[in-house]
């Protein structure tokens, strides 16, 4: 049998077992949407899953029975007794039929009409199963216990017995929760109403669907319901249980190659061998140094099978992920035939492993979002090629561990979310009012997909477009303790990223000592190790008691893990500048920063355990391991570590509601040095623009024509104070930020340096005030983002284009030439427009590519471009094609902007038709190269347009 | 799960536990501070002498630390600190009692583990009005023994931390 059909088998019985219980408890207590919700998500994965592999007969007794569920969900649909009866009839029709496909292979012949009908019936909301005739159910109950309990329906009470059974049926037939038995024969009457009575007394007359389960039902019910009524039920359901019970047999038979081991049983295991390793490598201890000892041979021998035993329990453990996404290929091949989509499904990291009981809680999961992905994301092969992609989609899965976690990423270049659509169908389901929507960002629209009963498929596919999907999705990777954060970009794709705590894989780490106490440090966020004191090449500096350290000329922010932990007990701090300390350089997402510690010991390989619950608020632990010595030591989190030092918390609170990837999309993580000049309001300035933070002895201070100046370096560097009307004190040390292009510095004198953060920012503009680019909320404040050009030039008035450089001179020949800068960071606008406008250039900005496009028809020339690559709607890359493609700007050079210069990046923006990839915030580079394009522009001869 | 196991589940859950029942019931004594309590036998899953506890940094300070129990990462809580009594004289490391509870191992340090002693319930009392209120959160209830009272812990409510600290 195939594979696939096998483990459709295995699982499909498992989740029925799991159904009936469900139906049940759900029958009880309608109210119950999240039982709705699983039962509904059982019976939409079998239905799929039979789809896929071709099963006609089940799929579409899903179907209908899922159709139904449907409109329980919407409330359509009231939950009656006999429309759980006709679902759990369905049900079990489908194990029926699924018991011959396990014997034979194939789906038994025949067609499921009644069936089918009565389902629709239901779902059309024709009460065609309505409870009606309760006599069936009596006399069957009656003739039952006359048969097989004579002693205490006969002998005892019969009268007594025979009231409180008509009691009892009353209530079954008039109340909601009446006994399944009752509901049953019910259906049984309405649907052939001459063989009811004889089909509930002489069980082997009834239909098999209904027989089989019915009996089985009487029995169950019956035995919950009243302790009497067991025997009657166990002896008249007992032909159906011999069924029940070969049926049981088969099932094992399938699954004899592999048996199901219950997860606390390897847990155990392993504690049982990790214990073990340790005894023996006491042992060996004790005999290490005795050449002679009896005991030497066999323990060697102890000693390997011991190494084995681990190995091998570790690897009932784990798994790689490829096992989860073996059913895949097969999935979306089906998919694509069926829809006529080409698709290419690219799995990279298939052996990364993980455990396996994370790796079945996210089988589902997964295989619902590469459904999503082929069916909603992709294209047809048409709408590819008019989009100007290649007529294969692509849907790429990639695992990978990182920091402590394993991150699935699940990306398509399809079509992407369609916010509109999302939009509206939120406001037309009531998710939100559309003053609500109005102030939402798409971003947080696209967070609606997330929540229950949401479906923007405008039809019902066999495949999805039901509203399972993605709360399924998030609620079963939740479960696990993880996240899962997506962000999508209409017309380019949408990538889904997955994040699952390891909670017992094996990772390497690095032992580090603070306080006495040792930690591990997943060595995958662990950039680096430096050794730092006075004596060194690093040391720690201070920027008002916030420890950095330079490194390879970017400062780096650190912290002190003895005092995050609170280790140090409120000692005095220790001297960070002379001691030798260690520093683990770690890396989360973009964000890196130091840890300090006392000693680094060796890097070990650790079993990740998870901490007590009464320990898992603490953030900094992602969890706790035990050492080859047997003691115990807590791993740190760098997340936490990170959400805890750095503005990062501020999105990370409401991560649910803002998705920091996304948010990445659109604006750049900056890094900000903020400080406090002239008043009280913070004030910020790009770290990157910034060459050192000095505190200049105010003694020293000379002044030359008025201007405060210090020797500096070797340079006379001016001082220009933030505020003009600063008082200088006659000596102390004021805190000054310096600039340097060249051999020339500038130090802007400021009052206090405050700190460094590392924020997404998105200034609002002020335009009107000088020096000020804008005001920004940084980590929660609003603070202002100075123009340091307007400083710049104040100290030197010629500090973009001095005279005698071979600057000017190009300046000079820049006069009047036109560029157009397109950002949608007002910020970015703000900072490089003066920047280029001091070198020479004319400058026009817009915030995106359709407004740049909008200048270009309506006839605006220009000398140059230069775009940003992320932007909102058109990104750079597809703004460089459509400028190379056609109008009159198709030969200008074409500059692209961005943070992220990565190789992959330049050639990316090469290859859509970029000249010249630069750095943001490299004015000169920028200056420089805006100069060559247009030189080799003029060159080549094809005319400036100028 | 079939129907019949759940209902089974369903029903086990409902069977009264608490030390009202006038049978004689079984405890492991402890000693806290010269104090007597008592926890329910079948709850011991272990008794160790003292062990080097591993401190948790910023854990509540109910917390001692964690030690290893035969590869189990076992947290242990200080009994004198959740009773809110003075510290243990440094030179008597305590002992540890080991508990499950939801599946995780717990270990409370207490001072001394005396014997398993069977009280007989018509002993029992319910706690004194009078009593610490923070005490009365951890106590079912109370038995007279000839020279001693033996206070019985409620173990679950141990491992409330940060809710009853308040109190």
């Amino acid at each position: 049998m195939d594979d696939l059909l096998t483990d459709f088998l295995t699982e499909t019985s498992e989740n029925l077992s799991v159904l009936d219980v469900e139906l049940v408890e759900f029958e009880r207590d309608p109210s119950n949407s999240a039982i709705l919700q699983d039962i509904f998500r059982l019976v939409h994965t079998i239905k799929g899953t039979c789809g896929f592999l071709g099963l006609p007969r089940l799929e579409t007794v899903a179907h209908s029975a899922e159709n139904i569920l449907g409109k329980f969900r919407d409330g359509a649909l009231e939950v009656t007794p006999g429309s759980v009866t006709l679902i759990l009839s369905s049900i079990d029709r489908i194990k029926e039929l699924l018991g011959v496909l396990e014997e034979t292979g194939t789906e038994p012949e025949g067609e499921d009409g009644d069936l089918i009908q009565m389902l629709n019936a239901m779902a059309e909301g024709r009460a065609a199963a309505t409870p009606v005739p309760a006599p069936a159910k009596k006399k069957a109950k009656k003739e039952k216990e006359a048969a097989s309990a004579p002693a205490t329906a006969d002998v005892g009470f019969p009268v007594a017995a025979e009231l409180l059974e008509e009691v009892a049926a009353a209530e079954a037939a008039g109340i909601k929760a009446a006994s399944d038995e009752a509901l049953r024969a019910a259906m049984e009457a309405e649907r052939m109403a001459e063989t009811a009575q004889t089909a509930a007394a002489e069980k082997p007359a009834a239909t098999p669907v209904i027989e089989a389960a019915g009996a089985d039902e009487v029995d169950e019910s019956e035995d919950g319901a009243s302790g009497s009524g067991a025997s009657v039920g166990k002896r008249s359901g007992s032909g159906s249980g011999l069924r029940k019970e070969a049926e049981g047999t088969k099932e094992s038979a399938v699954a004899s190659h592999s048996i199901r081991v219950s997860v606390g049983l390897l847990e155990n295991l392993m504690t049982l061998v990790s214990e073990l390793v340790l005894t023996r490598n006491q042992l060996l201890q004790m005999v290490r140094g005795k050449d002679d000892s009896e005991f030497k041979v066999p323990l060697q021998r102890l000693s390997l099978i011991t190494s084995d035993l681990q190995e091998g329990v570790m690897k009932t453990r784990m798994q790689p992920i490829g096992n989860a996404w073996s059913k895949l290929p097969r999935i979306v091949r089906d998919l694509s035939v069926e829809s006529g989509k080409k698709i290419d499904l690219q799995m990279i990291g298939a052996d990364t492993e993980l455990d396996r009981q994370v790796l079945e809680l996210i089988k589902d999961p997964l295989t619902h979002m590469v459904r999503n992905s082929a069916d909603h994301g992709l294209e047809g092969p048409a709408d590819r090629l008019q989009a100007g992609k290649p007529e294969k989609g692509l849907i790429r899965l990639n695992a990978y561990h990182e920091g402590g976690h394993i991150i699935i990423e699940i990306s398509d270049d399809g079509r992407g979310l369609n916010t509109k659509r999302i939009r509206a169908k939120a406001l037309a389901a009531g998710m939100a009012t559309e003053a609500e929507l109005e102030a939402m960002t798409e971003q947080q629209i696209h967070q609606f997909i997330m929540r229950a009963g949401f479906s923007t498929a405008e039809k019902i596919t066999n495949v999805s477009g039901r509203g399972v999907g993605m709360d399924v999705v998030r609620s079963n990777i939740e479960k696990i303790g993880g996240t899962i954060e997506f962000s999508s970009k209409e017309g380019s794709g949408s990538i889904f990223t997955i994040k699952i705590p390891l909670t017992l894989a094996i990772v390497s780490a690095l032992i580090v000592e603070c306080g006495g106490e040792r930690f591990a440090i997943p060595q995958i966020s662990v950039l680096e190790l430096v050794r730092a004191s006075a004596h060194s090449e690093s040391s720690i500096e201070l920027i008002n008691e916030a420890p950095v350290l330079r490194l390879r000329d970017r400062l780096l922010p650190l912290v002190l893990l003895s005092h995050l932990l609170r280790l140090d007990g409120g000692a005095k701090a220790p001297d960070l500048v002379r001691d030798e300390k260690f520093i683990v350089v770690c890396q989360v997402g973009t964000y890196r920063f130091g840890v300090i510690v006392d000693r680094v010991f060796d890097t070990e390989e650790i079993v990740v355990k998870p901490v007590s619950p009464i320990l898992r608020e603490i953030s900094m632990f992602s969890g706790n391991t035990i050492l080859g010595d047997g003691s115990v030591i807590m791993i740190l989190d760098p997340n936490g570590i990170a959400a805890t030092t750095s503005a990062v918390t501020v999105t990370r609170e409401d991560a649910t509601e803002m998705d920091e990837r996304h948010v990445a999309f659109n604006e750049e993580v900056t890094s900000l040095l903020v400080f406090r000049a002239g008043n009280e309001e913070l004030k910020a300035v790009p770290l990157a623009l910034v060459a050192r933070l000095e505190e200049i002895d105010l003694a020293s201070v000379e002044h030359s024509h008025g201007v405060p100046m210090v020797q500096y370096r070797g340079h006379i560097m001016p001082l220009v104070p933030f505020n003009p009307g600063h008082t200088w004190a006659a000596a102390g040390r004021q805190p000054t930020i310096v600039f340097t292009e060249g051999d020339r510095s500038m130090g802007l004198v400021v009052d206090d340096i405050i700190d460094i953060v590392e924020d997404r920012i998105s200034v609002e503009l002020k335009a009107e005030e000088p020096g000020l680019v804008g005001t920004a909320v940084v980590a929660g404040k609003a603070t202002d983002v100075i123009d340091t050009a307007f400083y710049l030039t104040r100290a030197f008035s010629d500090w973009f284009g001095r005279p005698g450089g071979g600057m000017t001179r190009a300046g000079e020949g820049r006069k009047g030439q036109r560029l157009l800068l397109i950002d949608d960071s007002p910020f970015f606008r703000n900072l490089m427009r003066p920047q280029l406008s001091v070198a020479g250039y004319d400058v026009v900005t817009v915030e995106d590519a359709a407004a740049a496009l909008k200048l270009r028809d309506e006839g605006a020339e220009f000398d140059a471009i230069i775009s940003d690559i992320e932007m909102p709607g058109m990104s750079g890359y597809e703004l460089a094609r459509e400028l190379r493609a056609q109008g009159p700007w198709s030969a200008l050079p074409l500059i692209a902007l961005s943070t992220h210069a990565g190789e992959r990046d330049m050639a990316e923006g090469m290859a859509a038709g970029f000249n010249e990839y630069v750095a943001k915030f490299n004015r000169d580079e920028l200056v420089a190269t805006v100069d060559q394009a247009i030189a080799q522009h003029a060159l080549r001869g094809q005319g400036g347009v100028q | 799960m079939s129907v019949r196991a759940a209902v089974r589940k369903e029903a086990q859950k409902d069977t009264p536990s608490s030390v009202s029942d006038v049978e004689t019931r079984e405890y492991v004594t402890l000693t806290i501070a010269g104090q007597w309590f008592g926890i329910p036998v079948l709850t011991v899953q272990d008794v160790l002498g003292p062990r080097d506890v591993a401190r948790v940094p910023l854990a509540d300070p109910v917390i001692a630390g964690s030690i290893n129990l035969r590869g189990r990462i076992v947290t242990v809580i200080d009994m004198r600190k959740r009773l809110a009594l003075p510290p243990r004289p440094d030179n008597k490391p305590g002992m540890n009692v080991v508990v499950e509870h939801g599946g995780n191992l717990y270990s409370l340090l207490i001072d001394a583990v005396g014997e398993v002693m069977e009280v007989p319930g018509d002993k029992y009392e319910k706690n004194p009005a009078t009593i610490d209120p923070l005490w009365r959160d951890f106590s079912e209830g109370i038995y007279r023994l000839k020279n001693q009272l033996l206070i019985v812990l409620n173990v679950e409510k141990l491992f409330e931390v940060g809710e009853t600290r308040s109190n």
